[in-house]
């Protein structure tokens, strides 16, 4: 069917495998949001931290170079250079839970609402393609991009760390990296279902952004009135957010003063949401809504 | 001819609701046109088909394979015009109709060749950068035809194709289902309550009604057959001309003391017609002429399912 022909010739060529057809979807979506110049300079700025913590690596072991900028400068080595590993780590992961957190508050809430908004649904599920594979994708916009800003260069701050320390610094700190791995994960699956679940019932995107910001806060006021009134530490439960901290804290080892609550209850916690929000998913990404009666 | 679609005792319910009721046949067409008032249950038996609502008894096969078991395998086959607007916001059509063209398989490459050739063959070459949201609703119309024909379905859903389209529009699009039915490539299905859509893009019909299947026809051959309706308008003694023409051998039915209708038999000219009038002194003031349209095959479906259903009622 050439351009110029105008006529209608059926297709006979090469296919892709079925496994990963679900990557179009965030190959696509990527490709939008790298277009968007706010969010490319945003994507741009989360990696400052990451550069900043990579120099406080770098620089004790160029003792040389560092002491000799120090003492023209009037001092000598700052004693903050002697870290510990658990507390850089899990330090460094604080300004990028709020940068992913606002990328996952600024892309979030248009992945499935776009969609939705003008029955495109119908158009994805009539292929061979379902809503599995197509949740899979849009989850993966956020997983990669997300990643992209925190265990990925987490993971790359603890492999040049290893890499300068060298000796046994990697064994002995393994179990660091692990948390870091796992904690990220955790906040990322947590953050990509609860903003699809936002995403899929709210088809106007700023009150999906709105939705989901208030899911974080009214939770967390929710889990203060209960904590107060009824003299408890339970209520901490409605509060993602502590519960987001309390695991970190945990698998990190550094207390975070957030909450009493148990490690184990607060992953059963964010568990449960995970449910929630793939049972809301389930129910409400279908390709035509159907009215029982 | 092996059949496209076998429809086996398929049942859907929603909620309480029966929507399709025991649905049985096979369906063999090139084209075939799937008629019905509002509800009758059209537009369910295509996402039944696709696999959106689940069958409460029975089943269906397209091409063999079963829709409780194959749904994937089946929906590669198929290419879904929906009736609603269907885009994403902020997407232009080239870019949307290349991403489902990836979604059905096709590398990036040939997807965006055929989304190019697709939104050409479709009237929108000159507009395909432009965003869907600013489409015109003929325009939608196009675009969603070319989103279901970029990846070379075998079997082409199309929902109410016509839908809001002005007439040159219309024609076009009739003419484009036309040249794809032709090219022997694909199965059409039109789910239409346009009887001349269905009329003039399909050579079988299968009418529903309230979730029954109530007529499967070809229309082909009831084209074949040519059964010559006659209506005449008289003036004169209209009950004599009418007894006149039943000696002739015509069945025939007064509609009123000027207006007769009547089926004319093969042997039967209508020079005869005109020898009876002249003989009794009657005057023929208008003799229209027509084939068993489509419509009179639609509106005799549902007035012998009406029948049925009073007769049913009266027994019980």
């Amino acid at each position: 069917m050439a351009v110029y022909e105008r006529t209608y010739r059926p297709y006979s060529g090469p296919q892709t495998p079925e496994r990963s057809r679900f990557l179009v979807l965030p190959r696509y979506a990527i490709r939008e949001v790298l277009r968007t110049r706010m969010l490319f300079a945003y994507l741009m700025a989360c990696m400052l931290v990451p550069l900043g913590c990579a120099a406080l690596i770098y620089l004790p072991y160029n003792a040389t170079f560092l002491k000799t900028v120090l003492e023209q400068l009037g001092g000598g080595i700052p004693t903050f250079f002697d870290w510990n590993a658990a507390h850089f780590f899990r330090r460094f992961m604080i300004p990028q839970f709020f940068f992913a957190f606002f990328l996952v508050f600024l892309i979030g809430p248009a992945l499935i609402s776009a969609d939705m908004r003008n029955n495109a649904l119908p158009l994805y599920f009539s292929r061979p393609f379902n809503r599995w594979e197509y949740l899979l994708g849009k989850s993966f916009v956020l997983v990669l991009l997300v990643s992209g800003i925190t265990w990925i260069p987490g993971l790359m701050l603890f492999l040049l760390k290893a890499y300068l320390a060298g000796g046994g610094w990697f064994m002995d700190n393994l179990r660091i990296g692990a948390a870091m791995l796992v904690s990220w994960w955790i906040f990322i699956a947590v953050m990509t279902l609860i903003s699809l679940a936002v995403s899929a019932y709210v088809k106007w995107k700023p009150v999906a952004r709105l939705g989901l910001f208030f899911i974080f806060v009214v939770g967390g006021g929710f889990a203060g009135i209960l904590n107060l009134t009824l003299r408890t530490h339970w209520g901490s439960l409605f509060n993602i957010g502590d519960m987001i901290r309390v695991v970190w804290g945990k698998l990190f080892d550094v207390p975070e003063g957030v909450s009493e609550v148990p490690l184990g209850a607060a992953f059963a916690s964010l568990a449960v949401v995970c449910v929630i929000c793939i049972l809301l998913l389930q129910r409400k990404v279908r390709a035509y809504e159907v009215v029982r009666s | 001819m092996t059949a496209v679609i076998e429809l086996d005792r398929l049942g859907v319910r929603f909620g309480r609701r029966t929507i399709l009721n025991d649905l049985q046949g096979s369906l063999a067409g090139r084209s075939i046109g799937l008629l019905g008032p509002n509800g009758a249950g059209k537009t369910t038996l295509l996402h039944t088909l696709l696999g959106f609502h689940p069958p409460c008894n029975g089943t269906a096969r397209i091409f063999g394979r079963d829709i409780r078991t194959d749904g994937q395998a089946i929906r590669a086959l198929i290419g879904y015009m929906p009736e609603r607007d269907s885009f994403i916001a902020g997407l232009s059509a080239v870019r949307l109709v290349r991403l489902m063209a990836e979604l059905s398989g096709l590398p990036p490459k040939q997807a965006l060749e055929r989304a190019h050739e697709a939104l050409f063959y479709v009237g929108l070459g000159e507009a395909r950068y432009r965003e869907m949201q600013t489409y015109s609703l003929g325009m939608k119309q196009m675009a969603k035809l070319a989103q279901a024909i970029v990846h070379g379905p075998k079997l082409l859903f199309l929902d109410e194709p016509t839908n809001g389209l002005d007439p040159p529009h219309r024609r076009r699009m009739i003419e484009m289902i036309q040249e794809i039915r032709d090219t022997g490539d694909v199965n059409i299905i039109v789910s239409s309550h346009l009887l001349r859509d269905v009329d003039e893009c399909c050579d079988e019909a299968l009418i529903l009604k309230e979730g029954r299947v109530v007529q499967y026809c070809n229309l082909e051959e009831e084209r074949k057959a040519n059964r010559k309706f006659i209506e005449i308008e008289t003036h004169g003694d209209n009950a004599v001309f009418a007894e006149e023409i039943g000696k002739l051998g015509c069945e025939y039915a007064l509609l009123n003391n000027r207006r007769i209708k009547m089926v004319l038999p093969e042997k039967i000219e209508i020079r005869q017609l005109y020898e009876v009038a002249a003989a009794r002194e009657i005057q023929i003031r208008r003799l229209d002429y027509k084939r068993d349209s489509l419509q009179d095959i639609f509106l005799k479906a549902m007035e012998s399912d009406n029948s049925a259903q009073r007769q049913a009622a009266g027994g019980a």
